[in-house]
């Protein structure tokens, strides 16, 4: 079984939520995020997505946004985040998936990319500017190398799109909560709880809600209606203050014990 | 091994699916899919509609003062000694610019659409100004966002923009330029797109804008070569625009794709010189990736980073271009060139004092190869450059670089 159904799979089964949170490669350098990644194994993450940093994220709000600029700052390379996670093989149980530009993927070379992400050992990827419209090639490229391609759904997405969307899904299903870019949200649109069900009325592939989640209450929430929920700002804008070695300590540690309580709410019934 | 070999250009592009050859598509978030479908409709069902043309035209006639003139640049023809030079007068336009006739189209295209609300980025100002001037004019709100380095730069712009009841919201995102203004007003849509339109201002971004914006801005060339026609008898031998995401050129060009006797050159930023960061070049030095939405040759690092660009014209200063472009360069139908900063200054300069019309440092670019083209050609022959706007908004800019004061 592909790891990430199998995560899914002993969640849903235990009647609990898969819970993912996302970090910056990079920020503010490579040491902090494997050890920030290995915190996040450590506080009952069931899944890690991985941000490769960008400098032109639409579709990301402004603690991601000033997360990609530091770690760009200090001259982040790919070949360097590819090295840094393979480095952690073997030493943390969820599988990792990169949060990717497809400005990146195409650079680099769609199948080299792959390639390094296998070698690296990512499970899956997420290329939040590659709509469903544009991706069979490069998911034939990734299913290839036994990596699942995560695609998204918007609140804006019509129902005929969502069924087009959700025949080349695989590994997970990631349901955008708001309208709007990544970032915590006071609250969460009504609507969220319909737009779930009527997925779940279309797929048996796990669903996991992200954007705008920051706290447990939050994730709690979505017990009964979705598989996982993704926290991403709420965790990065802990490393906004690390600009040394002691505030960098901090920074993890919050970061730690943030991850333990939202990986509570996900794994409490 | 297959040798592919370029098919010539033609002028039905993009197909349904935003491509021009291999270039265009649409990489974006999925949040905005559905308003690009919705868009790509709507500009469908207007453009076969007789009454969203004739409003259209009207208003270009009565409001912006189309057609403006073909003009003949007799002193700059005779002191160059060769080719006839004609200037098309997009500086003529309401708001000094070419920038009007894509902001009043997709003014009206909101109204259809019902939506009740605008967003548009701008570089130096000049689209800031236009989609200002289109939304006063139809009592829509509307938001601007501009780097904060181009705030600063283009004060008299933000408080025009501010006079015709707009709101500038400041970028102090990446590099705080019109890049980031973009990025901005993106991202501003993913949370609005229910209500708001986003009046993109060149041939850049996802399907349907690059073909949308072309077309709003293909007045420019449908008049030039109707005007030519007539006061020449003749199409041109060579039609010159400048190049920044390219919506002046792009429309000055299109109406001439099929003209094969035509040829068409492309100005480009040259900046300071060919290094990387010094140049705003993107399809002469660029290679092919993908940016805002758009998959075109872009200025990227190895990995796929947006690189840092430098021109003395904040209209040219952009890391992309629009992907029609890519498509007539990989087509040999356009070519293009750069020209440096100093050129296009001496150049706005000269063309200044010998017809009396300050043109933009954009159109600088394009007025600097002219004028060295039509040294190269015969006297027979005929030029018509797009002088895609007026020079006032750089003259500040201009005062300070040749240590004068106004």
């Amino acid at each position: 079984m592909n790891p990430i159904a199998e995560v899914f799979s002993q969640r849903t089964t235990a009647g609990q939520l898969a819970f993912i949170p996302f970090v910056t490669a990079g920020d503010p350098d490579l040491s902090v995020t494997t050890r920030v990644i290995t915190e996040l194994a450590h506080a009952g993450a069931d899944l890690i997505e991985v941000g490769f940093p960008y400098s032109d994220p639409i579709a990301d709000g402004p603690v991601i946004q000033a997360s990609y600029t530091r770690a760009l700052n200090n001259k982040i390379k790919l070949v360097d985040i590819f090295a840094a996670v393979e480095s952690l093989k073997g030493q943390v149980k969820p599988p990792l998936l990169a949060m990717v530009s497809y400005a990146i993927i195409f650079r680099h070379g769609p199948q080299a990319f792959v390639d390094h992400a296998v070698k690296a050992g990512f499970s899956g990827l997420i290329v939040p500017d590659l709509p469903g419209d544009e991706a069979a090639e490069f998911a034939k490229l990734v299913d290839a190398a036994d990596l699942a391609l995560i695609q998204l759904v918007a609140p804006t997405t019509p129902a005929e799109r969502m069924k087009k969307i959700l025949e080349q899904a695989s590994g997970f299903v990631y349901c955008i909560a708001v309208a709007g870019t990544t970032g915590a949200r006071e609250a969460l649109p009504g609507d969220l709880a319909a737009m779930l069900k009527s997925l779940r009325a279309t797929t048996t592939l796990p669903l996991a809600v992200g954007f705008g989640l920051s706290r447990p209450d939050q994730i709690r929430a979505l017990h009964g209606l979705a598989n996982g929920g993704i926290v991403g700002s709420a965790l990065v804008k802990h490393l906004e203050a690390a600009t040394n070695a002691e505030s960098t300590v901090v920074a993890v540690q919050r970061i730690a014990a943030a991850a333990r309580e939202l990986a509570l709410a996900a794994h409490g019934k | 091994m297959t040798v592919s070999i370029a098919s010539p250009a033609t002028s039905q592009v993009p197909d349904l699916e935003g491509r021009f050859g291999e270039f265009g598509r649409r990489f974006v978030p999925e949040t905005l899919m559905y308003a690009l479908e919705q868009l790509t409709t709507e500009y469908h069902k207007a453009q076969r509609d007789p009454k969203f043309q004739q409003q259209l035209d009207g208003l270009l006639r009565t409001f912006v003062g189309r057609p403006n003139p073909l003009y003949f640049a007799e002193r700059l023809t005779k002191m160059c000694g060769g080719a006839q030079i004609y200037l098309k007068r997009e500086d003529l336009n309401h708001t000094g610019a070419h920038k009007i006739n894509n902001t009043i189209g997709q003014t009206l295209l909101t109204l259809r659409m019902g939506k009740t609300r605008v967003i548009a980025e701008t570089g130096a100002g000049q689209h800031g100004v236009a989609t200002a001037t289109a939304c006063a004019r139809f009592g829509l709100p509307c938001v601007v966002y501009m780097g904060e380095e181009d705030v600063r730069r283009q004060k008299l712009n933000v408080f025009i923009m501010k006079t015709m009841g707009a709101e500038v919201r400041p970028v102090t995102s990446g590099s705080r330029t019109l890049r980031d203004a973009i990025n901005e007003a993106m991202r501003d849509w993913m949370a609005s797109v229910a209500d708001t339109h986003y009046i993109i201002g060149s041939v850049v971004g996802p399907h349907p804008f690059p073909m949308m914006v072309r077309d709003f801005q293909a007045v420019i060339g449908r008049e030039a070569r109707a005007q030519c026609l007539e006061e020449t008898g003749r199409l041109p031998d060579e039609v010159v625009a400048c190049v920044g995401g390219g919506s002046n050129s792009a429309g000055m060009f299109y109406p001439f794709v099929e003209d094969k006797t035509v040829a068409l050159t492309g100005i480009e930023a040259g900046g300071r010189s060919s290094e990387p960061g010094q140049h705003a070049s993107t399809l002469s030095y660029g290679a092919k990736g993908v940016l805002h939405g758009s998959y075109s040759y872009v200025l990227q690092d190895e990995d796929g980073q947006t690189a840092d660009v430098h021109s003395i014209s904040a209209g040219l200063d952009y890391p992309g271009v629009g992907p029609e472009h890519s498509y007539w360069k990989d087509t040999g139908r356009v070519q293009y060139v750069a020209i440096r900063d100093q050129e296009a200054l001496d150049t706005m300069q000269l063309v200044a004092r010998t017809e009396g019309i300050i043109p933009a440092l954009e159109s600088s670019h394009a007025m600097a190869y002219a004028l060295r083209r039509a040294k190269e050609r015969a006297k027979t022959d005929v030029i018509v450059v797009c002088l895609s706007g007026r020079g006032d908004k750089d003259l500040n800019e201009v005062a300070r670089l040749t240590n004068q004061t106004i």
